[in-house]
């Protein structure tokens, strides 16, 4: 089902006209509001005024997460505070959080794209949507959960964890969608397995999954263990939260991104150039209808490419190729956004820590499992066990205080990283081979 | 009155303990008594030697993580309880024990133990005021 037929279906010409329509309007607004585009707008020569066409953006300099992080907390908003009604946050490489901020009209226009998402998904009014992204700082338990209200759909603000009253609930409650990460959804099929419960015979019939990577095989496993359409949302907490872009259950091939509030371009991470049409590169956003925040051409990191070819859904709006992976070396752990150098950091920190290490990234009972391997040298080693069990939680609680993630931290004999000549090989994620 | 001991950092993979053998036999070192304490991951060796210092040289140049700590070996009367009255004097005197293993000789037919203490200097004083013969290094490495 199309939830907004008029916009969703939009021909591809209105659709521009519209794009650029809103995007002079969003210039002309930050270029007054927001010191940092003042700055960056004069710095690249250009006047708002100079962009007379879509194609012009490419003139316009890009937003970094970086810009976020140094205008921290409020330095970035386009509004005053007593407009901002809600206030997220992600993590950040420095233990700062990137924070941003909503208007009245950006929540409304956040739970409208979300019930376009929910309805791309294939779910309605009458649905019960078990809402299991988690509740907080973080964007996707109250984003899907305004979504499923605006949809009309009774939701059940469950949010992560406590995985056997998710079970319960699920069974209970007659749950028809399900709104987690891949990993996640795996995990609750074989926990209701172990409880003697087979989520296949549950009244389930879709999976709303994102925040984190997952593969073509991950969802035919959830598909089939859990009986279930599993459907790709895409989002970011700069840019929105979830429902920047989902996956029509018509096709599952692609995720349509609402064109009529964000205009995406693909680019060269390298050169920052466009890359031709149809090319792999990375993602760049530029939202249109922001109020509290409003991010002109933002560097989302993600490798994608653009499907423009009409969709048999019926949707005008073009499709984001599943992501492929990052232009930078941010990973996704259970959701939380991790940089190896914010490790590093806690790393060197601590004293006698050698400057090798190297981080595994795996998933063992479909949750992401980040080991970090440190060399033991002769100022940490010790020949009594419970001082380098004591280093090991030393290094596991920083880690934690700083990012939020549980590692498993492991000693390792000195020389046993792979040192390499250049760039040192600090990730292994195992995940990606799954 | 102190002991040498020296401990090093292995791995929880196959081949380590003969790679840590192979080099002290090649050097021609010899161990005198030996412990290894071992978790999910890693494991200490620790090793008495009758040449310590060539034997971490040795274990160095291999890449291993060495350390030197200083130990006790207590002569222990080789009938029941005579290693719980040395625990009792210990106890009594809030002398904690980190570990402790048993040595393969005997000394004028007593049992010999290691122990490591965090306070090495208090706790040969206890036990010397109590009678009990704490063995020299010297000792210990020929024995």
């Amino acid at each position: 089902m199309i939830w907004n037929d008029d916009f969703e279906t939009l021909p591809r010409e209105a659709i521009a006209s519209l794009q650029l329509k809103r995007l002079k309007q969003t210039l002309d607004r930050v270029s007054v509001a927001v010191p940092l585009y003042r700055e960056k707008f004069s710095a690249a020569k250009v006047e708002t005024a100079q962009i007379k066409s879509l194609d012009d953006l490419r003139r316009l300099p890009f937003t970094l997460k970086q810009d976020l992080r140094d205008n921290y907390p409020y330095g970035m908003f386009a509004v005053p505070l007593d407009e901002i009604v809600r206030i997220h946050a992600s993590s950040g490489t420095t233990g700062k959080p990137t924070v941003v901020g909503y208007t009245r009209r950006d929540i409304d226009i956040w739970a409208e794209l979300m019930a376009r998402a929910f309805a791309a998904a294939g779910s309605h009014r009458g649905d019960v949507i078990h809402n299991a992204y988690g509740y907080g700082l973080f964007t996707g338990g109250l984003g899907a959960h305004y979504g499923a209200e605006r949809l009309g759909a009774s939701v059940i603000p469950m949010s992560g964890g406590n995985t056997k009253k998710q079970i319960m609930i699920m069974k209970d409650f007659g749950s028809t969608v399900l709104t987690c990460t891949p990993s996640y959804a795996l995990y609750l099929a074989e926990a209701a397995l172990e409880e003697g419960i087979d989520i296949r015979k549950l009244p389930l019939r879709i999976g709303i999954h994102g925040a984190e990577p997952w593969s073509e095989q991950m969802r035919s496993e959830i598909e089939e263990k859990l009986g279930i359409k599993a459907i790709d949302i895409y989002g970011l907490s700069e840019i929105l939260g979830p429902g920047v872009a989902i996956e029509c259950v018509e096709e599952q091939h692609g995720l349509h991104i609402w064109e009529d509030h964000f205009i995406p371009e693909i680019i060269n991470p390298e050169t920052g150039e466009r890359v031709p049409a149809g090319e792999k590169g990375e993602l760049v956003i530029t939202t249109i209808t922001k109020e509290g925040i409003p991010l002109i051409r933002y560097r989302t990191r993600d490798i994608t490419r653009l499907i423009v070819e009409p969709c048999t859904c019926g949707r005008t709006h073009v499709r984001l190729e599943r992501m492929s992976g990052r232009s930078d070396d941010m990973l996704i752990i259970r959701g939380v956004n991790v940089f190896p150098s914010q490790i590093e950091s806690v790393l060197f920190s601590i004293e006698g820590i050698e400057p090798h290490y190297q981080l595994i990234v795996d998933r063992a009972d479909n949750l992401d499992t980040l080991e970090v391997q440190v060399e033991v040298n002769e100022q940490t080693f010790s020949d009594e066990i419970k001082v380098l069990q004591n280093l090991s939680h030393h290094i596991t609680k920083d880690i934690k205080d700083l990012l939020g993630v549980t590692c498993k931290v492991r000693l390792v004999e000195p020389k046993s990283i792979a040192r390499s000549e250049g760039k040192a090989q600090r990730v292994i994620d195992k995940r990606l081979d799954k | 009155m102190k002991v040498e001991q020296i401990s090093i950092f292995i791995e929880n993979k196959s081949g380590r303990l003969a790679e840590v053998s192979r080099v002290l036999g090649d050097s021609g070192i010899n161990i005198r008594a030996l412990s290894l304490a071992d978790t999910s991951d890693f494991g200490i060796l620790r090793l008495i030697v009758d040449q310590t210092d060539k034997a971490k040289m040795v274990l160095k140049e291999h890449g291993f993580t060495v350390n030197k700590t200083e130990v006790v070996a207590v002569e222990v009367p080789d009938r029941p309880k005579g290693l719980c009255g040395i625990l009792e004097i210990l106890d009594a005197n809030k002398i904690n024990v980190e570990y402790m293993y048993a040595y393969v000789e005997r000394s004028n037919s007593n049992a010999i133990i290691i122990f490591r203490f965090d306070q090495v200097e208090a706790a040969i004083k206890v036990l010397t005021e109590h009678d009990v013969v704490v063995l020299k290094g010297e000792r210990i490495y020929t024995l």
